[in-house]
């Protein structure tokens, strides 16, 4: 440990904020070697960045300020280095990715000016730069490295933005890469691709790799080494093997607890009714199709999940249904009755038998409007709780049921978490007692420990008033939990459907089993075997 | 890019048609040219005699399709005033319009740039303050009082410079002065805002990252991106000056389009004011193709 | 289990209405100033011409052109005299009353104008939208100027008038405002909620996508009352806005340009009024365009906490 390339030894940094001074994080220590891969695992507030960002000197100096500790490379203390001297190591020595690409990179410069400037701005001469981005642009895995040297990031994929990155942070060949989050935004399978890569590209360069996530997926699919973050502190650090099956603090036990995907998967009961029924339904933007003659049905309370990656159409399906999208052909039958073709009048009263929850809560409640308001809106709307004694006492309920407290009605949703504000969104939906809730990416913006929270809450309201779930989401671990019965989407269409067990157990498209393949399982041992398996054939 | 310009030239083109139909009939309802320009004691006849000679004895519709129809073979006929033809009139007076609107917009774009690119880097600081305070009073003060109080000080007490008229160089000192107050003043906010916000933009931190120079930071990565706001607003206050400042011309004496249109207006000349209206909406409809391309240089998600 | 505790922020913003709102202007102590300087000139402009109104129409030959700073004559020559020997300081008092109720006038006309035919503009259909907006057009490229000597020419000039023409040429301004914001906001989520849930388009304009739009319009029209206020000092200078004896403080600065040379104070005061007014309001607008913003609003409410 002592001779390590890179190591953080006891720091801690505060931000001064308006609410007062934040312990950001609090004596945080640990270490990088060349060839190793550290992961720094926390949720959001956790302070798994910071240090990072400590590193790279970008912390913003107001607000924040270096209490104690040192940042050693090389056995020097970045820290008492001059600025000077610490801007010629980044990008030559330690270069840092970040997870939305698309804004890290300049939107106004093509990305070949991009990379270049990573060797120009450390003196290296322009004509030899260009000749290392082509190599490396090429090596990433770009199609046409000549043209997409020219391009602007707007032209280009989510994760081909990455890979554009990752070209550009390692033009120096640096010696450590920070990567912060760096496939959160990214399809699952392109996470799969993405994390290979870097992967590979370390094993090539022999660079230490620091990778800060959430997802213990990502740490069981690469990392050595992994710190648990949580409030600012470092709760626990060890070998990823270690961590993952002998957690000691209960932090890291109950991160562990929540992570989706361990449940038993629940054997679908198909004697209730059918409640929704779509049958051919169609929908093109343009000339681009969203949805092609899709059909599903989801009977009386069961949850239908819709699983498939970002453009598969899988929102498209759930906002034409709830008729916020005009279908072009098909019908949707609620209880016999075609939605796509119903009269307004009639279309009033269904809306209060069906509700939808949003992916984020920070947007889909109105800021201007007390959690009182939120949740009494639509009992404005449909005429009905006219008194107001009555209304005051449903609205305590609602919040009792889905875990937030009565007095919490007179406040307003920016007071709130973003779990809180989930639980919100739910109130708001079972205020009309819907028969079906609509849950769109509904727990994809939360933290692991709250989407557990949240998800147990939903299967609860399920089994006690038998509501019924059409579920769209793209983390399969949340649906393999959630779901009695899957519909696996791509480019619009319905690729394979069946009841969970059969869909997780026995896929039978190459889609499906390629996304289940990608599907991280945050148990380090189950990949390691899983990389073996897929390695072993050849 | 050629495509997107014959789009603007034909909906200027449209608009610019129904603002010479409004103007038309529109300024014919501010009243007769005859009380005004002839003797106070002019008799009925003699009123007709003039109308007749200058063509306002027919009715009104008669009267608009001659205008159109001179107007197709670029006769915008004469000024009632001066005797001349309408356009010589004008563009006279806007050989005067345009180089003080130029000046004027050059000098503001140079200082409100670099001014607010450096009290935004500096922000909270002394000189940050400073320019917030000069740029927000520059934009509340009203100009012709700016005016004024500059030629007591300058003119009057101080004697450096001439109060009105043109000629010299040293003419030009104060009404480019006093046009600078206003625009520079709501740019100057404008760069600093959009600086500061582009300040904080993830691809600053990239560019930290890779270990980039602070200059290169703030003048190649940060300064194009704010740029993109700026220049509506530098299009909105140019064209403001295109349509000529009517105030300041007229206490400075200086001869240009706002005093012309001015004067056309109170004294019934309408062929000068119809003529004026179509020069200046070229003028900005111009200038407008070049914020347009300006834009589209600066931001390749426009081009694309 | 669940997470009961609220984050840090949320001790702040719990109280609403106006109470907050002005506590909140208590620590803003230069959006206060502003806020006090306007309340003063609208107390004057209210009650002023009532007290002052015959001091100010009372011709004092003697006093003509007397300068400022002078208690000689009484308090009400503290600013001077102007070329009929009236008091400078009741004079500003009583213009001051034309000046807020035309800038008043039209600014409350085009905003509502304005506004109403933004909400339909953005919410309804591309055919009604696009009349609205192409009308919007004309206006705009029409030099305010000719539609200022048409109207008070054929009207007479007058102070309705005189808010009708700049009414006129405000309008687009919170038209495309209100359009362009309406056609942000209806995209959101919890306008799509509200759908959802049933909410008729009434409803949803009304309550979910005004309140948003509001605090922006309230902005705007503060910064644009200044403006307005500008224009109508702009057209009464060159003599064909408010015509005497109706008196504004942009008439008074072109009544006094003749007398530069021996009397500055008589073109000075009432430019340093109009200076003053537009300079606290858009202060003021600074100020409202974060305190009405609830997820913004903690940056006004947190200073107490870091200054005492």
């Amino acid at each position: 440990m002592a001779d390590a390339l890179l190591e953080v030894r006891n720091l801690s940094v505060d931000f001064h904020t308006a609410h007062g001074t934040v312990h950001a994080v609090r004596k945080v220590g640990w270490s990088v070697n060349r060839g190793e891969t550290l992961a720094i695992l926390g949720e959001s507030g956790s302070g798994k960045s910071v240090s990072a960002s400590a590193v790279m000197n970008l912390l913003d100096m107001p607000p924040a300020r270096i209490v104690s500790g040192e940042i050693l490379f090389e056995g020097r203390d970045l820290l008492k280095t001059s600025a000077e001297e610490r801007r010629a190591l980044n990008g030559k020595r330690i270069a840092m990715i970040f997870q939305d690409p698309l804004g890290h990179l300049n939107p106004v410069y093509s990305v070949g000016w991009q990379i270049v400037e990573m060797m120009t701005a450390h003196g290296r001469p322009a004509d030899a730069a260009r000749a290392r981005a082509l190599e490396l642009i090429a090596r990433v895995g770009l199609p046409e490295p000549e043209r997409a040297m020219h391009k602007y990031p707007h032209q280009f994929s989510g994760g081909q933005r990455q890979r554009l990155m990752i070209a550009m942070a390692l033009m120096l060949k640096p010696d450590i890469l920070i990567a912060d989050e760096p496939t959160t935004a990214l399809d699952v399978t392109i996470q799969a691709e993405v994390l290979a890569l870097l992967k590979e590209l370390q094993a090539e360069t022999g660079m230490g790799l620091v990778l800060i996530t959430h997802d213990l997926g990502v740490v069981a699919e690469i990392a050595d080494r992994v710190v648990v973050m949580s409030d600012g502190e470092i709760v626990e650090a060890g070998t990823a093997g270690d961590v993952y099956h002998r957690p000691h603090h209960p932090y890291t036990r109950k991160l562990i607890g929540a992570a989706p995907g361990k449940g038993e998967i629940r054997r679908p009961d198909d004697s209730s009714p059918v409640l929704l029924e779509i049958k051919d339904l169609c929908k093109t933007y343009g000339h681009v199709p969203a949805l092609k003659n899709v059909s599903l049905a989801l009977h009386k309370g069961q949850s239908l999940a819709v699983v498939g990656e970002s453009g598969s159409g899988k929102s498209t399906l759930a906002r034409t249904v709830l008729r916020l999208e005009t279908a072009d052909s098909g019908e949707a039958l609620w209880k016999g009755k075609d939605l796509i073709a119903m009269n307004a009048r009639d279309l009033l009263s269904v809306r209060r038998q069906i509700q939808m929850v949003f992916q984020d809560p920070t947007q889909s409640l109105n800021p201007r409007m007390s959690v009182y308001q939120i949740i009494s809106e639509g009992w404005d709307i449909h005429r009905l709780v006219p008194d107001r004694a009555a209304r005051r006492k449903r609205v305590a309920e609602l919040l009792e049921q889905v875990g937030l407290l009565p007095e919490h009605a007179q406040r307003y949703p920016h007071q709130f978490s973003g779990g809180q504000r989930q639980r919100i969104a739910i109130a708001r939906a079972l205020a009309l007692e819907p028969e079906l809730i609509i849950c769109d990416e509904a727990v994809s913006a939360l933290d692991v420990s709250i989407q557990a929270q949240v998800i147990a809450l939903l299967d609860s309201l399920r089994r006690r008033l038998g509501i019924s779930f059409l579920f769209i989401a793209h983390d399969l671990g949340v649906v393999r939990d959630f779901a009695d019965t899957v519909v696996v989407m791509k480019s619009g269409e319905i690729v394979e459907s069946g009841p969970t067990g059969e869909i997780f157990e026995d896929p039978q498209q190459p889609y499906t089993q390629r996304l289940l393949a990608a599907n991280l399982d945050p148990d380090p041992d189950v990949q390691a075997q899983r990389r073996l398996s897929a390695s072993a054939p050849a | 890019m050629t495509r997107l310009i014959g789009q603007r030239a034909i909906a200027s083109l449209l608009s610019l048609m129904g603002l010479m139909i409004l103007v038309f009939f529109l300024s014919r309802l501010t009243g007769d040219p005859a009380v005004l320009f002839l003797p106070i004691d002019a008799t009925e006849q003699m009123k007709q005699q003039f109308r007749a000679l200058h063509g306002l004895d027919a009715p009104l519709i008669e009267q608009f399709g001659r205008y159109v129809w001179d107007l197709v073979h670029l006769d915008f006929g004469e000024s009632l005033r001066k005797a001349r033809p309408a356009i010589d009139v004008v563009l006279e007076a806007y050989a005067w319009t345009l180089p003080l609107a130029l000046i004027t917009m050059g000098l503001v774009v140079v200082a409100a740039i670099v001014l607010g690119a450096l009290a935004a880097f500096n922000i909270g600081g002394f000189f940050d303050r400073l320019v917030s305070v000069v740029s927000l009073i520059g934009a509340s003060a009203p100009d012709f009082w700016i005016a004024i109080v500059a030629i007591v000080v300058f003119s009057l007490n101080l004697a450096w410079l001439p109060t009105s008229g043109v000629g010299t160089p040293m003419h030009w000192v104060l009404p480019v002065a006093v046009l600078f107050v206003r625009p520079f003043g709501l740019i100057v906010q404008v760069v600093r805002g959009s600086m500061l916000s582009a300040l904080t933009a993830p691809y600053v931190k990239t560019a930290r990252a890779k270990g980039v120079k602070n200059g290169p930071i703030i003048f190649i990565h940060t300064l194009r991106n704010a740029m993109l706001p700026v220049i509506t607003v530098i299009g909105d206050q140019a064209a403001a000056l295109l349509n000529g400042a009517v105030v300041v011309e007229t206490i400075f004496g200086f001869p240009g389009i706002g005093k012309l249109m001015i004067d056309s207006i109170l004294q019934r000349d309408f062929n000068v004011v119809l003529a004026a209206i179509m020069v200046t909406a070229i003028a900005i409809f111009l200038m407008n193709i070049l914020i347009d391309i300006a834009y589209s240089l600066l931001d390749p998600r426009i081009r694309h | 289990m669940t997470d009961l505790t609220l984050p840090k922020s949320s001790q702040s913003g719990a109280r609403g209405g106006i109470a907050a709102l002005l506590a909140m202007l208590w620590r803003d102590k230069v959006a206060l100033v502003s806020a006090l300087v306007l309340l003063v000139i609208v107390i004057c402009a209210l009650i002023g011409p009532t007290l002052l109104g015959d001091l100010a129409t009372d011709q004092n030959l003697r006093g003509r052109n007397s300068p400022p700073f002078d208690l000689e004559r009484g308090w009400a020559f503290v600013l001077g005299g102007d070329s009929l020997g009236r008091p400078m300081l009741a004079r500003l008092v009583v213009a001051a009353r034309s000046t807020m109720m035309v800038a008043a006038g039209a600014v409350a006309c085009a905003l509502l104008i304005g506004a109403a035919l933004g909400l339909v503009a953005g919410y309804l259909g591309k055919g009604v939208s696009q009349v609205i907006m192409r009308l919007a057009d004309v206006i705009m490229s029409f030099p305010s100027l000719l539609i200022a000597v048409v109207v008070l020419y054929v009207l007479g000039p007058s102070v309705p008038n005189m808010i009708l023409v700049l009414a006129i040429t405000r309008i687009p301004i919170y038209l495309r405002t209100t359009r362009a914001e309406v056609l942000e906001v209806r995209e959101r989520m919890f306008v799509q909620a509200a759908v959802v849930m049933g909410a008729r388009p009434g409803r949803i304009i009304l309550r979910h996508i005004l309140p948003v739009v509001a605090p922006t319009l309230v902005t705007i029209a503060t910064l644009d009352f200044a403006f307005v206020m500008l224009a109508e000092s702009a057209l009464s200078f060159l003599g064909i806005g408010i015509q005497p004896p109706d008196i504004t403080w942009g008439l008074m600065v072109s009544q006094g340009r003749p007398y530069l040379t021996s009397a500055w104070w008589l073109a000075f005061w009432p430019g340093l009024m109009i200076v003053i007014t537009t300079l606290s309001l858009n202060l003021l607008s600074n100020w409202m365009r974060i305190a009405l913003d609830p997820a913004q609003r903690w940056r006004l409410e947190a200073r107490s906490t870091t200054n005492g």
